[in-house]
């Protein structure tokens, strides 16, 4: 194996085999996916911060404690010597971590994000840091101030966000997996864009401590790879109670290994109407429809369902996701980190950092959150979002008493042209209609790749889960994918 | 829903946001749209609904009362945008 482009083909579940028979070496494999990057990171953008130098020394430290623990006989961590690429939102001891903002563009945490520390302890490499939305407000990764990222399958599109740069870099296989977020459907929809697979956990399940909060009643830190096998096989290291996040929940953990043979007869899966509406590209509707068809071929039960307040989630989402964000980014107020503009008195030391460090997003949506819970306005706003967000969650607790998942489209179309959207705030957020829901609902989601438009680019579709019941998600998916090819399909660089 | 040019500098104030002129105008159209738009909200009768803020069922954890290392005071300072005698450093408060 010692052919470059070989190497970065490889997935999450043959490189760590390769690693383990002593076939490749982290080196070789490390080496590998940093000369790709170095080829064709100028055309796509994935990468805020690449980290070659400590990728390649830690790549030497995963090779050196192998064959050290194989030595005295002791266990090899799981993924030891696996490069993987981390979304700039989640906090690596001493590496730049910028949010897409300027604010942080100094900042470099002091400490590890529990999930990061999670796969160290695993035996991950850090290639770097992958672009986002500016504090992951986005659909297109066009709100970073580092530059958007472009699709791998049509530089001319967007990937998706905010997590564009880490579904890039794994369609663009610069890395053979990576950490994403999920407040609204970060994940998903980038992974439908760029053609990749990718989970949203349940609320609860994966620590955030160390990912740098936008909506904290929202927030999720997912993975985004090639296959669900790849995706579960990093997922499950990354869940469990964290004493530092105490909205963690100790739910039981499953095994990636367990699908094996695994069969989903009988297994009902739901068919919302109120996904299939007016203004989805019809080809996107052909191909989830497509795919739904295959999941009753492989002994599924498809069942007809209704969701009936899906059409307020985006509403309700852009009241309580922007209200959270205008709490959550106070704390950069130019004292203890961050962008400091002005030294003049304390007010202008605040009003001017905070101008001058925020792009036109992130300003818009402190505004909106600002005056939603503003003395008036609160109930009106905020505190109705609340209420009809109780009705959205009921769906699903309806649902889920007669099928074991739901079925959707991830967005209603295909990736759109880079500044398609123009400074069209609510065109773009409509782009969130079908990934909404499950964050307000706090259930689970995973998107995957099921068809293809007439331009060549990827269609995603989700599924949607019970509360902590990722399990169900990752079965079909991986049934799907050992029966279709459209994970299969990459882009020519 | 329509925001006055006012209302707009009273939300930038509150913000801690120094907006120029013009975000301040494209603000003002921009946010009068998107309440209008969750306006839609105001329709579902919710009189007897409570509200949702989190998923997970209400309840307050304690850990072990154990002391353990902490951040030391170099590194928690490491990102600071100025410094005197180990301190973060800011404008004056009082004039």
């Amino acid at each position: 194996m010692s052919d470059m482009t070989k190497l970065t083909d490889l997935s999450v579940k043959d490189a760590v085999d390769a690693l383990t028979n002593g076939q490749i070496s982290s080196r070789e494999l490390t080496k590998a996916f940093l000369d790709r990057i170095s080829e064709h990171e100028a055309e796509i953008h994935a990468f805020i911060t690449t980290t070659p130098e400590m990728a390649l020394e830690m790549a030497d430290g995963a090779d050196a404690k192998r064959v050290q623990l194989k030595k005295v006989g002791e266990t090899v961590p799981s993924l030891l010597g696996l490069p993987l690429a981390i979304k700039d939102v989640l906090c690596v001891d001493g590496v730049r971590a910028t949010c897409g903002s300027k604010i942080l563009e100094q900042f470099k945490p002091p400490f590890n994000a529990t999930v990061v520390e999670k796969l160290l302890d695993a035996g991950i490499v850090v290639l770097g840091k992958t672009n986002t939305d500016e504090f992951a407000m986005g659909s297109s990764t066009e709100n970073s101030a580092y530059g958007v990222t472009h699709n791998p399958w049509d530089i001319n599109r967007v990937p998706g966000g905010s997590s564009g740069g880490s579904a890039a870099a794994v369609a663009a296989k610069f890395s053979p997996a990576a950490l994403g977020t999920d407040t609204g459907g970060s994940v998903r929809q980038p992974a439908s864009f760029c053609g990749v697979t990718g989970i949203k956990p349940t609320y609860g399940r994966v620590s955030r401590y160390g990912l740098i909060a936008y909506g904290s009643s929202l927030d999720t830190v997912g993975v985004l790879a090639r296959t669900a096998e790849d995706v579960e096989t990093i997922f499950w290291l990354t869940a469990g109670f964290d004493e530092r996040d105490a909205t963690t929940i100790n739910a039981p953990i499953a095994d990636a290994a367990c699908h094996e043979g695994v069969d989903i007869k009988g297994l009902r899966v739901g068919v919302p109407e109120e996904y299939f509406i007016e203004g989805i590209q019809p080809e996107v509707e052909q191909s989830v429809r497509a795919a739904i068809e295959t999941f009753r071929e492989l002994g599924a039960e498809i069942i007809d369902i209704s969701l009936p307040h899906t059409e307020y989630a985006l509403p309700v989402y852009y009241l309580i996701a922007p209200a959270e964000a205008s709490a959550n980014l106070a704390r950069y107020d130019g004292v203890r980190f961050g962008l400091r503009a002005s030294d003049e008195n304390m007010m202008q030391m605040f009003t001017k950092s905070r101008g001058a460090g925020f792009g036109p997003e992130v300003k818009r949506r402190i505004m909106l959150g600002t005056y939603a819970l503003s003395a008036g306005y609160y109930d009106a706003y905020y505190g109705q979002a609340q209420k009809v967000r109780t009705l959205i969650k009921a769906d699903f607790d309806s649902v889920f008493t007669k099928v074991d998942a739901v079925a959707a489209p991830v967005a209603p179309t295909t990736a759109f042209k880079i500044g398609g959207h123009g400074d069209d705030p609510l065109a773009m957020y409509l782009e969130d209609v079908f990934t909404l829901p499950a964050n307000l609902a706090g259930v689970p989601g995973m998107a995957f790749p099921a068809g293809f438009d007439s331009d060549g680019l990827p269609i995603g579709m989700q599924l949607m889960g019970r509360h902590f019941d990722e399990e169900t998600l990752f079965k079909l998916t991986h049934v799907f994918q050992q029966h279709t090819d459209w994970h299969l399909r990459t882009p020519e660089l | 829903m329509s925001l006055t040019f006012e209302e707009v500098e009273h939300i930038a104030l509150l913000a801690r946001l120094d907006l120029s002129l013009e975000e301040k105008q494209r603000y003002q159209q921009q946010l009068s749209d998107i309440l209008e738009y969750v306006a839609q909200l105001q329709k579902l009768d919710t009189g007897d609904i409570s509200p949702t803020s989190s998923h997970l069922p209400p309840r307050s954890r304690l850990r072990a009362d154990v002391p353990r290392e902490g951040l030391s005071q170099e590194r928690a300072l490491e990102n600071a945008p100025d410094l005197e005698a180990n301190q973060f450093k800011v404008p004056p408060v009082l004039e």
